[in-house]
């Protein structure tokens, strides 16, 4: 792997970003969007951009989204 | 940027059902709390089992940590159940508050058995982070001294001090946010910040692409 653009990735900011305390907020509504394949990301640009940049916020909604798709019936 | 929110919507059957059984008195409120608390244990035991692999929590104490987590959740989704407004099924607003638990708990955990001691400096493991090929390190090597040159004459004190614990150290955010009395947020913002103060800083000298029309 080469390091660069990962170093590059990781240091660009998105000025659309939200910051976590609104990601959070929001993060129920996007991750049913999410798995009803709706378009998440265009409806909240902020908070798409948000979870491509925040490891820990990014990690809480996978878990959400896994917990929707794997409720027990 | 803010962003659209969502106003209020009707109420879909089950999630009615949820907030009126939740505002029942004595017997049926506790039947309700118990059922809740059957749902949310099985997402909170998902949650830290997907989790576990890359944690150093093992056997009961991964258990201890999403029994936690469900019975936490469950007193802060009934705390805020009047702020539902319902923009999603009930059930997946109450998963969310599992799942902060259970990233709440592991921040706790890491907090309580460090990995690195507090004012450490692993400069050294700073390739690592970025998974730099060691077979390339003449390539990388000054890359790295840039960055280091960069975080320490470009950044505030805090944000040098967030950096080095974040990025150099490795210490998760959760954990970082209970050390310095602080928030997700605030963190992240003082992180955003230093981001984009590094990166303007590399550009500058060459080390990385300059996106901006005209350069600088």
């Amino acid at each position: 792997m080469n390091g660069w653009p990962a170093l590059d990735g990781f240091l660009r900011t998105d000025p659309q970003d939200v910051g976590c305390a609104r990601a959070m907020e929001m993060l129920h509504v996007y991750a049913e969007l999410v798995a009803a394949g709706e378009p998440a990301a265009e409806r909240y640009p902020g908070v798409a951009a948000h979870l491509r940049a925040c490891g820990p916020c990014g990690e809480d909604f996978d878990g959400l989204l896994a917990a929707i798709r794997g409720e027990a019936p | 940027m803010p962003e659209a929110g969502v106003s209020g919507s009707e109420l879909d059957a089950e999630s009615a059902r949820w907030l009126r059984a939740l505002a029942e008195p004595g017997a049926a409120r506790e039947a309700a709390l118990a059922r809740l608390h059957e749902l949310l244990l099985p997402i909170a035991r998902r949650e830290v089992a997907r989790r576990g692999p890359r944690l150093a929590i093992t056997g009961p104490e991964l258990d201890d940590l999403a029994y936690q987590a469900a019975a936490d959740a469950l007193l802060a989704i009934t705390g805020k159940a009047g702020q539902f407004r319902g923009e999603s099924r009930f059930m997946t607003w109450a998963y969310k508050f599992v799942i902060f638990e259970v990233s709440a708990k592991i921040g706790r955990h890491f907090w309580r058995h460090p990995a690195v001691p507090l004012g450490a400096e692993q400069w050294e493991r700073l390739p690592d982070r970025f998974g730099f090929d060691p077979a390339l390190e003449a390539e990388w090597r000054d890359l790295a001294a840039a960055v280091r040159r960069a975080v320490d004459t470009e950044l505030t004190p805090r944000q040098r001090e967030v950096f080095v614990a974040l990025v150099v150290n490795g210490v998760p955010l959760d954990t970082l946010v209970l050390s310095l009395g602080s928030s997700r947020n605030a963190i992240y913002k003082v992180m955003f910040d230093a981001r984009r103060k590094l990166r303007a800083a590399l550009a500058a000298n060459g080390y990385l692409p300059d996106d901006c029309p005209g350069g600088s």
